[in-house]
């Protein structure tokens, strides 16, 4: 069934009696070309793109809960490309292109909106760092606009620009930055991806990674064993315990990072807002909550929820960014697993076992990632070679210190992002 | 979460740093071939259950291997690093 505007009058007319599943449930076959382990953003993405791009349909994507029930649903849905190194740079520039026609492509409304993205900087050095990067935006063909206080207090006269700790200098502006309705994405995936004859296997969990002569030929699940000459691993906060069914010890640590949704107010926060000094970041969702977050709680967690220490933290960058927050109640909280990697940019690549490739590492940076990831991906297990947005994302660059991309230049260990 | 420093008794979460895996206590000698020292640095086996980690308790200056749940958080026992790296 094809969606459309005239679709939903009609039915709307008819008493939506006329709307049929959007993919279907089939049961596991014993083999398959491909295996795609996880049904989260990526791994839906990759899918799809397996179909679409290389004609790859005998396709099979294994979901031990339920699609998207993951990090893909549990993020602050922003979309961005305002990365400053090259490797991250052209990837996240080819994803927002990617986001810019997607629901056209996935015939399917993921509520993206571009609404503009400004990071807040507090002294001079901290704007020369951004002028750098605002320039290897513009350099990489993306948008960033350099504004000075005043230009910042005309978007955003609500924060508090006299902070005694945090005075707004400016900002860099990226006005194609915006958000996406996080499970319409995993769900226009899921749908485009079984319109082109990929099987989505819910409740199968991979037990097992078979391995013959050091090559993969399929998987064992709680569905039975499914047999299969690829596989790609694209398991996020989960990706060392799905490695290590391979013999893979990875370059991985998995965090926990925090989220915060206040009850639905008026319009007031008309784009999305990075408070970097913070750790702070807010933006407005359509049904009206201030979406907000921070950074790790800094243990390791496989809980998806965190502690009321890093929360007291978020709540008083937001005050002090916007003392005007305080007012808002928040409604509810959640935590996602992050699967970080020392130097904070992922991996996308083959591993020892011929047949078997991997994508993790996404740090907190994996959903505007999906549409570029799922691309590179599929064209790694497609053809055996890694796209060139793609092809900085080395699994072997942490043990040869090559072509290491810490973004935040804080150093490339575990403890240090 | 609280955490019981072997000096200092049950404390708050906020008076620890975190540092990681308690792998910090098993530095290669200096002259190790480069895969060890990758293994060290960069390698981890990341379990979803128990962890034994490295946190460093701030006002007594203490580093401590504390053995934690990483999926229910917790905390199953603190040693002083200095004993448990004997």
């Amino acid at each position: 069934m094809r969606y459309s505007g005239f679709r939903v009058l009609a039915e709307g007319l008819r008493g939506n009696r006329g709307w049929t599943r959007a993919w279907r449930d089939p049961a596991p076959k014993d083999r398959y070309d491909t295996i795609i382990i996880g049904g989260g953003g990526h791994g839906l993405s990759t899918a799809y793109y397996l179909a679409r791009n290389h004609g790859i349909t005998d396709v099979a994507v294994l979901e031990k809960g339920y699609l998207g029930g993951g990090n893909v649903g549990r993020n602050t849905t922003i979309v961005r490309a305002n990365y400053f190194l090259p490797g991250n740079s052209e990837f996240y520039s080819h994803s927002l292109k990617l986001w810019e026609g997607l629901e056209a492509e996935l015939n399917y409304n993921v509520m993206h909106s571009q609404r503009g993205l400004i990071n807040l900087f507090h002294s001079d050095s901290q704007r020369d760092a951004f002028v750098r990067r605002g320039n290897a935006m513009a350099a990489q063909g993306d948008d960033a606009i350099l504004l000075d206080r005043e230009g910042v207090r005309q978007l955003l006269p609500y924060l508090d620009f006299d902070n005694a700790r945090f005075p707004i200098h400016g900002g860099l502006f990226h006005p194609r930055g915006g958000t996406a309705r996080h499970d319409a994405v995993a769900w226009g995936y899921a749908r485009a991806a079984d319109r082109r004859g990929v099987d989505l296997i819910q409740n199968c969990e991979v037990t097992g990674i078979d391995i013959e002569g050091g090559r993969v030929v399929g998987v064992q699940t709680t569905r039975g064993a499914i047999r299969a000459r690829r596989v790609g691993i694209v398991v996020a906060g989960r990706s060392s315990q799905v490695a290590a069914m391979a013999g893979l010890r990875l370059p991985i640590e998995s965090h926990v990072l925090q989220a915060f949704v206040t009850e639905g107010l008026k319009p007031v926060i008309h784009h999305v807002i990075s408070f970097g000094m913070g750790h702070f970041y807010i933006s407005q969702s359509d049904k009206g909550g201030l979406v907000f977050g921070g950074d790790l709680d800094f243990y390791a967690s496989y809980a998806a929820r965190g502690n009321l220490p890093m929360v007291e933290h978020v709540m008083e960058a937001g005050m002090t960014l916007m003392p005007m927050i305080g007012r808002a109640r928040v409604l509810r909280s959640w935590g996602g697993i992050m699967d970080m990697s020392p130097d904070g940019s992922p991996i996308i690549d083959r591993t020892p076992i011929e047949g078997l490739y991997l994508n993790c590492g996404w740090n907190y940076g994996g959903f505007k990632a999906v549409p570029a990831s799922g691309w590179c991906m599929a064209h790694l297990m497609a053809t055996g070679q890694p796209h060139e947005v793609a092809a900085r994302y080395r699994l072997d660059r942490f043990a040869t210190g090559r072509g290491l991309m810490d973004e935040e230049g804080t150093g490339a260990q575990h403890s240090l992002h | 979460m609280r955490v019981t420093c072997p000096w200092c008794g049950e404390r708050d979460r906020r008076e620890f740093t975190v540092q990681g895996d308690e792998t910090a206590l098993r530095r290669p000698h200096r002259d190790a071939p480069p895969e060890d020292w990758h293994a060290y640095i960069h390698l981890r086996d990341n379990p979803a259950g128990r962890l034994r980690e490295m946190w460093y308790h701030d006002p007594c200056g203490t580093w401590i291997v504390v053995e934690r749940d990483t999926v229910t958080h917790a905390v199953h026992g603190t040693t002083p690093a200095r004993e448990a790296a004997r």
